[in-house]
């Protein structure tokens, strides 16, 4: 056997774990083969990260970050925005109605409150004393034209279905604004806490000085390069931020940006691929934060083509995927298991009853014979633009071969794979983020008229389910509906998500007040505001 | 002076000129050979089929294609770049300072590097078959053989992480004083200068070398010149065109070649420029820093052989 240079001690001690419950033999080679060993070497340090939190905060320092993509097309305005440097950026000079905490709750931010007696129309009263970077106070003609945007095609706003559900929005006085729907909708404070409703003046159109009434002031922003900011000195949440500059660029490469970090360049890394976990293992001055599972690759299977489009192949499928091996080798141990159905783990509104399918070869060998796809070469197509699919194909391809399945993974470039096989190829992989409602998730991705139906799912009693449960205040009957459409979407969708992904953040021990957050990585993109440096 | 260098050196610009028109022509045409669509990338999750044809149509794209190269060319000969798709900032805006930064970066590597190169690939042919020699061309074969990112990556753990002697990136733009220039440079340079220099030591080492085996070399060295002296004045002189050659060709490569480098150390480059205009598929920028990779490419390369025109003894 060569060398294993990818092992340390946290899998020397995973497999005395196991050798003492009783593993087999096979079960431990097995367990060596799954992707270089290194399951739990990335959880084993993650509990660090947590006495961050503790100590009282410092004024002062600068702050300096390295997020994990940046390009040419990098934009300070708000509605446009479509990278995590875009959300970081955004998150640093403006502010939003509402805000989602790190238990997923939804919390007023400008907003003084939003309230509505029939989740049709509503009333937001906005806080007062609130003023942009360039002295103007916040007015409610600031929030009537920073939504009405959206709605305007020549914006390009990226939220413009989200936003096309507002008929009427308009001014009641100077700090009430009155927000009309199409139908009722009761997570409209939730959706109004997503990066792209953040706040500008009114009349903006030149978007390149990044005028908010954020924690920060923009000093230099060059798309693909990188931005500087300077504290608000006149910040109205008191105490807040805590450095005194922000900046900000991307280092796109995994290692330079774990390098860059190491040697003291950047304070926090972005998104630390699995693979490099292990070069800052036992490093004391560093730590890694573990966001939670906010993204999903899933496997997707078109119903109105074959081989999908028998029952038994997809369900054969379901079978097939060994979710736990999937969540160890490919993913590192960092996620969780999925059950098949969009809704995140730490939801309110997640079905914690619906069960994954069990791992079962046999059960799926029964199937794929009675679909007759045995001794087929089936294509799968699979990409690193969706995370780890790769690596999940190829573990479907061995599990498939056992029963005799024969597999035919096809690895695709990134470059143009959303455009020309997503949602197109008969089997392929996807990538979806975070979405703060089910409702948001339902409507993009599993009604018969969803823009991303990924799997061609139609079903009538599923797009009335979806406006019923839109209009309804009362939270508990909501749940129980969106509990029924997420088994529905498990047992009838042709996707499987096998786990949610949860991203890693590295910092250096001397930044502290850093959170997880459902909302994404780097805090939910919002750490500039609260972090701060201790000596 | 006849007449005849003048006109080869004619000759030879008119053959860049057509060069450039004809990559022009290619570039253009390959470009829009890229998959994926500018219009539904800039609207992304938005796009709408309606959207998307209206997008296309006020951009101009389902113009036929020999319009939209023959309106592009017009642009370029007026100096006028167009608008980036991505962002709508002029393309020459997004090109300018990166282009500076990699003609500094270019500027500093050749000043380290082709002297060096010189130096060692001359005195390697001089002392032909010492150990020196033979030191020199294990050395640059071995150095040869060594990708880029693995000489940058190994000079940012040792002088970055473990050292930390040096920063690990090379933001160009925090440049204050001469001793930033040293810190932030110096990585970039070594790397640079490892890969472009071997190549330069060879071909040096092998044209004058090539010289020496000439008769009048022979005759100069029965005529008892020294051994400097016959390098330098006889044989030096003949080797020049092919010498200038090899430097522009291993120079071009810092124009568009040094992505690697550029992505490693962060360096606000014009290739990665080029990179990220691929990924938003920015057609006016991909294109505009494609015409400027070869057009640098083209002023090394004419410059290389009209030297080499000029210092031809025989032609005077």
């Amino acid at each position: 056997m060569d060398k294993i240079a990818n092992w340390g001690k946290s899998d020397d001690a995973r497999v005395e774990d196991a050798i003492r419950r009783g593993a087999s033999r096979r079960e431990l080679l097995q367990m060596m083969l799954a992707g270089g060993v290194a399951m739990s070497s990335g959880v084993a340090l993650l509990s660090r990260a947590t006495d961050a939190v503790a100590a009282t905060p410092v004024s002062g320092g600068a702050f300096k970050a390295a997020g994990f993509s940046a390009s040419t097309a990098d934009t300070l305005d708000p509605a446009k925005a479509s990278l995590s440097t875009d959300y970081v950026r955004c998150c640093a000079l403006y502010n939003r109605l509402t805000q989602i905490d790190k238990a997923g709750a939804t919390q007023m931010e400008l907003a003084e409150s939003i309230e509505s007696a029939d989740a049709k129309v509503w009333t937001v009263k906005l806080r007062k004393g609130v003023t942009f970077h360039d002295g103007k106070g916040l007015t409610a003609d600031d929030v009537v034209f920073s939504l009405k945007r959206h709605l305007d095609p020549a914006v390009g706003s990226k939220v413009a279905k989200i936003a096309a559900q507002i008929t009427g929005i308009k001014a009641v006085d100077k700090s009430t604004v009155e927000i009309t729907l199409a139908n009722p909708n009761a997570d409209l404070p939730t959706i109004l806490a997503l990066h792209h409703f953040m706040i500008v003046a009114d009349g903006t159109t030149d978007f390149s000085k990044g005028n908010g009434t954020g924690a920060f002031v923009l000093q230099s922003f060059e798309p693909g390069v990188r931005s500087t900011m300077a504290k608000n000195k006149n910040y109205w949440k008191s105490g807040a931020p805590h450095v005194d500059s922000f900046e900000f660029f991307a280092i796109s490469d995994d290692n330079a940006r774990v390098n860059a970090l190491l040697s003291g360049d950047i304070h926090l890394a972005a998104a630390i691929n699995p693979r490099s976990l292990r070069l800052l293992e036992g490093k004391k001055d560093f730590v890694l934060s573990k966001s939670s599972a906010n993204n999903y690759t899933n496997l997707n299977m078109r119903l109105d083509m074959a081989p999908g489009n028998s029952k038994d192949f997809v369900e054969g499928m379901k079978y097939l995927v060994n979710r736990e091996q999937i969540l160890k080798s490919a993913l590192r141990g960092l996620g969780d298991i999925g059950n098949d159905q969009p809704v995140f783990p730490g939801n309110i509104y997640r079905n914690n009853d619906l069960k994954p399918k069990p791992f079962d070869p046999e059960k799926a060998k029964f199937h794929f014979q009675k679909a007759g796809v045995l001794g087929q070469s089936i294509p799968v197509i699979a990409s690193d633009a969706a995370g780890s699919s790769v690596d999940i194909a190829m573990i479907l391809q061995a599990t498939g071969a056992n029963i005799g399945l024969k597999l035919d993974v096809q690895r695709v470039p990134p470059d143009g794979y959303w455009d020309n096989y997503w949602l197109k190829a008969p089997i392929h992989f996807g990538n979806i983020n975070y979405r703060p409602t089910p409702d948001i998730l339902f409507s993009l991705l599993y009604s018969s008229d969803a823009p991303w139906n990924e799997s061609h799912y139609k079903s009538e009693k599923f797009d009335k389910l979806l406006v019923e449960a839109r209009g309804m205040l009362d939270q508990a009957k909501r749940k129980e509906i969106y509990g029924e459409m997420q088994a529905m979407i498990a047992e009838e969708a042709g996707t499987i998500i096998p786990a949610y992904i949860a991203g890693v953040d590295a910092l250096t021990a001397k930044l502290k007040g850093f959170e997880v957050n459902p909302l994404g990585g780097m805090m939910g993109y919002n750490m500039a505001e609260y972090v701060w440096l201790s000596a | 002076m006849n007449t005849l260098v003048p006109t080869l050196v004619l000759k030879r610009l008119l053959v860049a000129i057509i060069t450039l028109v004809i990559v022009s022509f290619a570039v253009f045409f390959a470009t829009s050979l890229l998959p994926g669509d500018t219009a539904t990338i800039l609207l992304g999750q938005a796009a709408t089929p309606e959207a998307v044809a209206g997008l296309r149509k006020a951009m101009h794209l389902d113009d036929p294609a020999i319009f939209r190269f023959l309106r592009w060319l017009l642009g370029l000969l007026q100096g006028e770049l167009g608008t980036s798709y991505a962002n709508k900032m002029p393309v020459a805006a997004l090109i300018g300072g990166r282009f500076v930064n990699t003609m500094k970066l270019a500027g500093i590597t050749a000043v380290v590097s082709v002297p060096l190169a010189l130096t060692v690939g001359i005195t390697a042919a001089m002392l032909r078959g010492s150990a020196y020699d033979r030191i020199v061309t294990v050395l640059t074969i071995g150095v040869i053989s060594v990708p880029e990112f693995m000489v940058a990556t190994i000079a940012v753990l040792l002088f970055a992480v473990y050292l930390g002697w040096l920063p690990a990136l090379s933001l160009a733009n925090d440049v204050h004083s001469l001793a930033d220039v040293l810190k932030i440079y110096a990585m970039p340079v070594i790397t640079l200068t490892f890969g472009v220099s071997a190549q330069m030591i060879r071909m040096t080492r092998a044209a004058v070398i090539e010289t020496l085996n000439t008769a009048y070399v022979e005759m100069a060295l029965l005529k008892g010149a020294s051994r400097s002296r016959l390098v330098l004045k006889h044989a030096l002189p003949n080797a020049l065109g092919p010498i200038v050659n090899a430097v522009a060709l291993s120079l071009s490569y810092l124009i568009g070649g040094v992505i690697i480098v550029e992505t490693i150390f962060n360096y606000p480059g014009i290739a990665k420029l080029m990179v990220d205009a691929v990924a938003t598929r920015d057609l006016p920028l991909i294109q505009s820093c494609a015409m400027i990779f070869c057009l640098g490419y083209l002023i090394l390369i004419t410059a290389a052989d009209i030297v080499a025109i000029v210092s031809n003894p025989r032609l005077r």
